[in-house]
């Protein structure tokens, strides 16, 4: 039974994450022969005289002219023990929104650093916006070791340097794994490598294949957003459909129904394929209650004895993805599991110097690509949690009314913590 | 007691039920294409799994060229008929017919298609149109999103797009815009193929192993149709094929192929190196960027 890895990639313009992804999929043997042939046809138009793997991965028109990744691209490889969903994130422009976006469905980050460069303002804003979003597990890819004669002191140098700046953005010591690579050659990419001796560590595929996968939502407490309510008249069948955010649920299990606070009790769980034992974080399910409370999309079914918060005043961090700027007093719409209301902006607050990795002074407006703290009114009570505790719980969109754009990734709560 | 793993095929089929009942909340007049195809009917199996015991609440759509292999169309119109769903059919010949469409000098009709969806999509009022694209089949599409706004041209622009975060999917649109959805973005062409096996969904026959009058053109398989052919020194002869793909009778080739059971089509599917639109769609060839820019135009 093979199951499924999503994580995603980020480093700056010319750390080579296109290569190092085309490398990936070229020897999972994930590129098939006439996508080989494409890029090799290519490869010679452009007077190369081997095969530029990134143009395995840079698919649209102005990205293959101007030689750079502009959106967020998704890859799909496997290998006899898993399956592999990579979101690949430009490092270029508007860094933030695609690190973001990026990294809110990983269960693991790749940061690529240049072994001749080092840890950057770069890696450091990435690793910043990977810690903000909790991804749970880190990689620091040193590439292009072939260019530094695989110099292990070096490599131990960025290694150590690293370390103190996850260390800092409160990433566990053993959440952090640091590979050396050179994705041209394939050193350590899926092919161990003959000129690092040295090193002991797992290949960057060996470590994606034995990395565990159990999502953090699995451990905590059950939610389950109403996406839609099942009724089919014949059987007098009702129940509550949407996927389990987090926790587990069975029959027999006490829930509460928010934001209401009407108590009941789990009668069944059910799917197509017949009723479940248990459903665990991620699964579809439909829930059926032993008590007949009037519930409808946008409610949250939450474990009885460990339920969210019901507020409508928010404290939460927001990544502001828009051109369009925002400032205190705009009024937009939040959209929380399956709950959109609207909602007014309070008071901006401390800004993320994501350069610096430090808080500073509240700005006017927040601008494309700054994260900061704010504080929010919503209509309707909403059931949260801190994202810091619940991914799923504690994160939410901020839409803009007239154009129905997608201005921020909202999280709950302070969810990045700086020590000294 | 913790709930048991899911394995990747269960991942993605929650994944797509999601999908599936966030657009039932959001939209008032959602369709799905539903060509017959692999990946389509795929689509359908899952919505019908998405709002069980209840019927599915959307209609069908089928933007037929007629250049349809007669076992699909078939299979297309029991599938509706079984499972009790709705069908709409657009026909491209009604378009040819009154004059909106004008037949291709080369006779291929896929891209043709692309009016008549548009047409009944601001005819129909439809507001959501769910697709079975896959990121995986092209490099255009690796950028596409789950949920994917359209302009009232059905317009697709891949620089502007709305970021996609954690499972919270944008839905809003302005009158005349609608939203592409995509359920099995996130699929492989080898997880589909498990799934119908696992799940014992019903294909139509031509995807499996059979001798059928093909001639050679481009290095692809063709079947003597209305779409022209086989022309000049093309010679028809019997052979042993299968069909990967399932489209326009003129674009769409069959691959030579002994696989008569779904263990056997995984097991070639897997050795097989070539994707399946490299082997069998003519249409991707024509540049680089074919796909892409068809999409820009409104094209699935």
């Amino acid at each position: 039974m093979k199951d499924l890895l999503r994580f995603a990639t980020a480093g700056s313009v010319d750390d080579g994450k296109s290569t190092l992804v085309g490398r990936l999929l070229y020897d999972t043997k994930s590129v098939l022969a006439d996508q080989i042939e494409a890029v090799q046809r290519a490869s010679v138009d452009k007077g190369l005289s081997t095969p530029d793997l990134s143009l395995l991965v840079d698919g649209l028109r102005a990205e293959r002219e101007q030689g750079i990744t502009i959106d967020v691209a998704y890859r799909y490889f496997s290998t006899p023990t898993r399956e592999f969903v990579l979101a690949d994130t430009p490092g270029h422009v508007q860094y933030t929104r695609n690190t973001v976006t990026g990294a809110s469905t990983a269960e693991l980050a790749v940061l690529l650093v240049d072994a001749r460069h080092g840890v950057v303002e770069q890696t450091r804003r990435h690793a910043a916006v990977l810690a903000l979003l909790h991804v749970p597990r880190l990689v620091l890819a040193i590439n292009k070791i072939d260019l530094i004669d695989y110099d292990e002191a070096a490599l131990t140098a960025i290694a150590k340097d690293f370390a103190g700046l996850a260390r800092s953005l409160g990433f566990a010591d053993d959440a952090v794994v640091t590979i050396p690579v050179s994705a041209l050659v394939g050193d350590n990419v899926v092919e161990r490598s003959a000129h690092t001796p040295w090193y002991d560590g797992p290949t960057l595929l060996g470590h994606l294949e034995s990395v565990p996968v159990t999502p953090p939502e699995a451990g905590a407490p059950f939610r389950l957003p109403v996406q839609y309510v099942i009724r089919e008249h014949a059987s007098d069948y009702r129940g509550y459909a949407g996927q389990v955010a987090s926790g587990t649920v069975r029959p027999g299990d006490e829930v509460v129904v928010l934001p209401g606070g009407h108590r009941t009790t789990v009668a069944s769980v059910d799917t197509a394929d017949g009723p479940l034992a248990t459903a665990g974080a991620g699964r579809s399910v439909t829930v059926r209650l032993t008590d007949d409370i009037d519930i409808a999309r946008g409610d949250v079914l939450a474990a009885a004895d460990a339920p969210p918060r019901v507020t409508t005043e928010l404290d939460a961090t927001l990544c502001w993805l828009s051109d369009k700027p925002l400032r205190a007093g705009a009024r937009l719409l939040l959209k929380h599991g399956a709950r959109t209301t609207q909602v007014i902006v309070g008071a901006l607050g401390d800004r993320l110097d994501t350069d610096a990795v430090a808080y500073v002074d509240a700005p006017e407006t927040l601008a494309i690509n700054d994260i900061a703290r704010v504080s929010l009114r919503t209509a309707d009570p909403l059931p949260v949690d801190d994202y810091a505790d619940i991914r799923t719980g504690g994160s939410f969109l901020l839409i803009d009314p007239p154009t129905g754009n997608t201005l921020a990734a909202g999280l709950v709560g302070s969810p990045l913590t700086l020590a000294g | 007691m913790t709930a048991p793993v899911m394995d990747a095929l269960d991942a993605l089929e929650s994944e797509a039920i999601h999908i599936f009942r966030e657009v039932a909340g959001e939209f008032d007049r959602p369709v799905i294409l539903f060509s017959g195809g692999k990946d389509s009917t795929l689509l359908v199996h899952l919505a019908v799994k998405a709002f069980a015991p209840a019927p599915v609440p959307f209609p069908l759509l089928h933007v037929d060229t007629g250049h349809n292999y007669a076992e699909v169309i078939e299979f297309r119109d029991r599938i509706v008929a079984e499972k009790g769903l709705r069908l709409e059919v657009a026909h491209v010949q009604d378009w040819i017919d009154d004059g909106r469409l004008t037949e291709r000098p080369d006779g291929t009709r896929n891209p043709l298609q692309t009016v008549p969806l548009l047409d009944s999509i601001v005819e129909k009022r439809y507001d959501a149109v769910f697709g079975g694209g896959r990121r995986d089949e092209e490099r255009a599409r690796a950028k596409e999103r789950i949920m994917s706004l359209r302009d009232g041209f059905g317009r697709w622009d891949p620089r502007s797009q709305r970021p996609e975060l954690w499972n919270l999917y944008n839905g809003r649109h302005a009158p005349g815009e609608h939203v592409r959805v995509f359920p099995i973005s996130n699929w492989t062409e080898l997880d589909v193929w498990r799934y119908i096996q696992r799940e014992g969904i019903e294909l139509p026959s031509i995807y499996f192993s059979h001798r059928r009058e093909v001639f050679r053109r481009d290095g692809m398989w063709l079947a003597e149709g209305p779409w022209g052919g086989p022309r000049g020194a093309e010679a028809l002869e019997e052979r042993t094929v299968r069909y990967r793909t399932v489209g326009d009778g003129s674009c769409t080739g069959a691959v030579e192929s002994t696989a008569t059971t779904l263990d056997e089509i995984i097991a070639e599917v897997t050795a097989s190196r070539l994707t399946e639109r490299g082997a069998t769609r003519a249409d991707d060839r024509m540049s680089e960027a074919a796909m892409e820019d068809r999409k820009r135009e409104g094209y699935f």
